[in-house]
């Protein structure tokens, strides 16, 4: 299991997720995937570390799980303005995962035009260097593009 | 209960005001409101006041410009809807019986650019921008129901016809759709016409028990709901934020609580922050049927003059959302047209007036004003 995101850590070196919830390939190699914390009683995922089920109001751990690589596009939009230095215009959309959560992504592999961008296209989880932090370590972040 | 009613209601008109404080701006509107009413501050038995980004003391520090009277003060901060949700305590502290006149205040002092939730991951895992948010909240209207981005940009048009009778909001000159569409793009379908501007302002309300408001008025606005809910779990809140289903259960509760429907409004201010917002919400206020929203802009039954009038004071698109004067300013406006004070662009005959406002994170407020 490789470290959570641990931003600007100087003992760290090489390269860290952008986020706690996806996980790089470590020394053995593999696919960098996502995770979630599953409900036990009722089947919900979460991404963010918690201590209970909003759904069903279950206190206690719930297990991470991994996450598959197949979704599908719930919505998006194109942003032209967004934090300084990012670079626009690129697609941010909400991609319903089949394990059956939902997971925010920038969509890759598609012109920024919404003649090209169809509602419940499928896609496929691809990870990529997003930029390089002050210590000089690289962020890797996920994106989704079109399946097949 | 007791009946609450609105006796004294001012803004001062949204703008910039860079070399006021929030406080002062929220003071200037609490002596206009207190005016209005025919009151004074040892009248005042409570106060509440909204200020989303205020370090502490808000409220205080009002009372600290115009008169340290030693009531209890409260001071509210709930996302978008933290005006409103001080009106609803000065509305509980009335309705409990524990007080007989409120004074409610809401302020705020905005800065500039983007109002974004932003970490290192804004841009490279999707958007957190609340243009990028709401554009994506509107795309899923689009998915279900084929909303065009001409029908969102219709809205623009409408809150900018509004707004030129609105000596209150900024912006007031009239927009085409072709200039609403071929305003710089933000994050489509949300052009910059769509998207509120940032402005400073203050809004203020006295409120009464109607017993006492009998002794100051003739024609008290009575305030039929107050309703606040939170985000309940639906299927991808904690994603992207799910702005419809705490808006339509404040909806049904506050129609129930004043034993009205939406066939009996005369008017709606609601939470334009985005053209995008507005058609969701004619939907979720049931307005129109069930992803009628683009047809009742098309067909301008939200324009003054149409069936139903939404935003008549131009909206946050044309009024800019400081972020705590807001939801006090909206009841303001429904105030003015139930007393027949809204001017050039007055509702006529206006009987029944709802506002709404939704916080991101969430809180939701609808209140239902008759005359």
């Amino acid at each position: 299991m490789t470290q959570q995101a641990s931003q600007g850590d100087p003992a760290e070196t090489g390269p860290r997720p952008i986020v706690p919830y996806l996980r790089l390939p470590d020394e053995n190699g593999g696919d960098a995937y996502l995770v979630g914390k599953k409900c036990p009683e009722c089947g919900a995922i979460y991404l963010d570390s918690r201590i209970g089920c909003a759904k069903c109001s279950f206190v206690g751990d719930l297990p991470e799980v991994r996450l598959g690589t197949e979704g599908s596009l719930h919505t998006w939009t194109i942003v032209h303005m967004s934090r300084p230095g990012v670079p626009v215009p690129f697609v941010a959309g909400i991609v319903d995962m089949k394990d059956g959560i939902s997971v925010p992504a920038n969509i890759e592999g598609v012109e920024p035009d919404p003649a090209k961008l169809k509602f419940g296209m499928p896609l496929r989880l691809v990870t990529d260097k997003a930029f390089t932090d002050a210590q000089g370590r690289d962020v890797i972040r996920y994106a989704f593009r079109p399946a097949g | 209960m007791q009946e609450v009613a609105i006796v004294g209601a001012a803004m001062v008109p949204f703008g910039r005001y860079p070399d006021q404080e929030a406080y002062q701006l929220g003071a200037r509107a609490a002596l206009d409101a207190m005016k209005d009413a025919g009151v004074g501050l040892n009248d005042i038995q409570i106060m509440s006041c909204g200020q989303l980004m205020a370090t502490s003391g808000a409220g205080q520090r009002v009372l600290q410009q115009i008169g340290q009277t030693g009531i209890p003060v409260v001071n509210t901060a709930n996302a978008c809807a933290t005006g409103s949700t001080a009106l609803r305590e000065g509305f509980m502290s009335i309705a409990a019986g524990m007080h007989d006149i409120a004074l409610v205040v809401g302020q705020e002092r905005m800065g500039t650019g983007l109002t974004y939730a932003g970490d290192e991951s804004e841009g490279y895992v999707g958007s957190g921008t609340m243009p990028a948010v709401f554009a994506m909240a509107g795309m899923e209207h689009t998915s279900k129901y084929g909303t065009t981005i001409e029908q969102f940009a219709k809205v623009a048009v409408k809150a900018k016809k509004h707004a030129a009778g609105n000596p209150y909001a900024k912006y007031r000159d009239p927009v085409t759709l072709e200039e609403v569409l071929n305003s710089r793009m933000i994050s489509y379908p949300n052009t910059q016409f769509m998207c509120c501007p940032n402005t400073d302002g203050a809004a203020a309300l006295v409120l009464m028990s109607m017993e006492k408001a009998r002794q100051y008025t003739t024609k008290p606005v009575r305030i039929a709901a107050s309703v606040l809910t939170s985000d309940p779990w639906t299927e991808r809140d904690l994603i992207l934020v799910d702005v419809n289903t705490l808006t339509r259960n404040a909806a049904k509760e506050a129609y129930e609580r004043a034993g009205i429907g939406p066939q009996d409004l005369s008017l709606v201010e609601l939470h334009d922050c985005f053209a995008t917002a507005e058609l969701l919400h004619y939907d979720n206020l049931g307005l129109c049927g069930e992803g009628e929203a683009g047809r009742l802009i098309d067909d301008g039954e939200t324009t003054i003059g149409g069936r139903i009038p939404v935003n008549a004071s131009g909206g946050l698109l044309s009024k800019g959302h400081p972020l705590g004067a807001t939801g006090v300013a909206n009841v303001v406006e429904i105030t003015w047209h139930l007393r027949g004070q809204a001017g050039a662009r007055q509702v006529e005959n206006a009987k029944v007036g709802l506002a709404h406002v939704i916080g991101i994170g969430s809180a939701c407020t609808v209140h239902i004003m008759t005359n």
